[in-house]
């Protein structure tokens, strides 16, 4: 019973590895359709991560160890957040190490070595890109916790899996403040990942870089492990939006034999095929916004939160 | 009784999403899109007034749910966005502080409705009385939407959200008004609509613009 516990970890968060630049690729190929161009193919981010394995990383003089050890952070923070979300079964042993609160310490970690690392070396880019990777940050985090505040007061409990499994057993809880609550989460989500309406992944202009501009004096190895690491958290927002919003098809707690857990993985599956694309259809929609512009959304973001909490207290009494 | 327990949740939904276009009416720097907006609050209000109808059995209500569609869906947003068409005013981006700001302003204004709500829901007897909160907290965006924008016709976006906002309030704390009355808020509304337009002319013809800080000096100089 133990093993197979041990066993359905490793392979949730093995599939979370392999999937997520499967992930990141399939919203860059949407992307593409919707502009008219053609799309590269689904295996380009792995072709990319093989050829920066395969070169010589080139160092700065200045580079301290912490510049090294970074790259190394970031990607092991990513895989126990991915070993943290039960983004298919919800009885996982690492989940009882944190809940969902620790979890956004876990990625708050992962952005301080990030910025640090950036800082470190000395480049005007790379600490331009800090700053404004930490100002994201830091108003983006109170967001996401009142999204998850929400959650936590509709299912009772601070612990992701707990949630599902309630979630799971009261099927017929709507509550008006999910909307709320899942706005506000897609806000931050876009936010926190480099999306579009905050900065553009696919820029080339310094001046406008916030997550590029802290890359750029990494390579080979280094900048693959980064890039594997954005690419797995924002495979993690995902996961933690279907834990919260879209549960449906999670092996739930005693529930999870051999049938059960193929039913998850096709189900994560779908659902990352539609948030993908619908990620890509939002970012199309929408322009990139001037940096000051960045309060507002993100004031906008939390004040959605708390306006979800606002209308749990005064419309879901039960 | 079935019927009652499948309303209350889709009325209460529909007031969080109501509660939800005022939030993005104070965000908005456009006026087209406010006026969009403004169309999706009266789609709502009618949905919403459909639910109760049917939930409580009043039949009058239907009419007032058809004269909502009529009027706020269809009529109201085609009139104004002809207007400023013709007075080329579809930006508005001045607001007098900042948009941030006045997210968090809202956000106490529906902490302070909220609390103002529950002892009087607690006397209402109808289904949808917990939404009456909901009702006071647009009443009020709709004020602060009409202070601290410049503009004359999104004042006037702001006037007429708040007359949603007070229908909302009627159907759900005591299932609407009276049918007279109904229809006369809503030919009064038309009408006003009718003749702030004319007023915007006149603004525009006085001051070339229709920035309302030109009115504040009584007196030429």
């Amino acid at each position: 019973m133990r093993a197979i516990t041990i066993i359905r970890q490793l392979g949730q968060v093995v599939l979370a590895i392999a999937i997520a630049p499967v992930f990141a690729g399939w919203i860059a190929q949407c992307r593409a359709w919707l502009q008219n161009r053609s799309a590269p193919p689904l295996r380009q981010t792995y072709y990319m991560l093989r050829k920066l394995f395969s070169k010589d990383a080139a160092l700065a003089q200045t580079a301290s160890p912490l510049f090294r050890v970074t790259p190394y952070v970031l990607f092991g923070t990513m895989v126990l957040a991915a070993a943290i979300i039960p983004s298919l079964a919800t009885d996982l042993p690492f989940a009882r190490a944190a809940d969902a609160i620790a979890l956004i310490g876990l990625f708050a970690t992962a952005r301080v070595f990030l910025s640090l690392a950036a800082m470190d070396i000395g480049t005007a880019f790379g600490s331009m890109g800090a700053r404004r990777e930490m100002m994201v940050g830091f108003l983006a985090e109170p967001a996401l916790l009142m999204v998850l505040f929400n959650a936590f007061l509709l299912f009772g409990s601070t612990a992701l899996p707990a949630l599902v499994d309630n979630h799971r057993a009261h099927p017929s809880i709507i509550d008006p403040s999910v909307i709320f609550a899942a706005v506000a989460f897609v806000m931050v989500l876009l936010a926190e990942n480099a999306r579009i309406p905050i900065d553009n992944p696919a820029t080339h202009l310094e001046l406008t870089m916030i997550h590029e501009a802290m890359l750029l004096e990494h390579s080979a190895r280094h900048l693959a492990l980064v890039e594997w690491a954005s690419s797995l958290k924002l495979f993690n927002y995902a996961c933690i939006g279907f834990a919260l919003f879209v549960p449906w098809g999670i092996a739930t707690h005693g529930a999870d034999g051999v049938a059960a857990m193929l039913i998850s993985i096709a189900a994560l599956l779908v659902k990352l095929i539609v948030a993908g694309a619908a990620l890509a259809l939002i970012e199309t929609f929408s322009a990139k916004l001037r940096i000051f512009r960045a309060p507002e959304y993100l004031a906008m973001a939390f004040l959605l939160a708390v306006l979800g909490l606002l209308v749990h207290l005064l419309l879901g009494v039960r | 009784m079935h019927a009652q327990s499948f309303a209350l949740p889709a009325v209460n939904l529909l007031a969080a999403c109501l509660l939800l276009i005022s939030f993005a009416m104070l965000s908005r720097r456009r006026t087209q899109r406010l006026i969009t907006l403004f169309a999706w609050q009266g789609a709502i209000l009618f949905l919403s007034t459909c639910i109760v109808a049917y939930s409580s059995g009043l039949h009058e209500l239907y009419y007032s749910a058809a004269l909502t569609l009529l009027l706020k869906v269809i009529a109201l947003p085609m009139i104004l966005n002809r207007l400023i068409v013709r007075l080329g005013a579809e930006w508005d981006s001045e607001t007098v502080v900042n948009i941030p700001l006045i997210m968090l302003v809202g956000l106490v204004l529906v902490i302070f409705a909220f609390g103002l709500a529950q002892p009087i829901s607690m006397m209402a007897t109808t289904i949808t009385r917990n939404t009456l909160g909901i009702a006071l907290a647009v009443i009020l965006l709709s004020f602060l939407m009409m202070i601290t924008r410049r503009k004359a016709v999104t004042q006037v976006i702001g006037f007429l959200a708040m007359e949603n906002g007070l229908f909302f309030a009627a159907t759900s704390a005591t299932y609407g008004m009276p049918m007279v009355i109904e229809l006369g808020i809503a030919l009064d509304v038309l009408v006003g609509v009718f003749i702030l337009g004319l007023f915007f002319f006149q603004i525009r013809e006085q001051f070339e613009s229709l920035d309302l800080r030109n009115m504040e000096n009584l007196k030429e100089d």
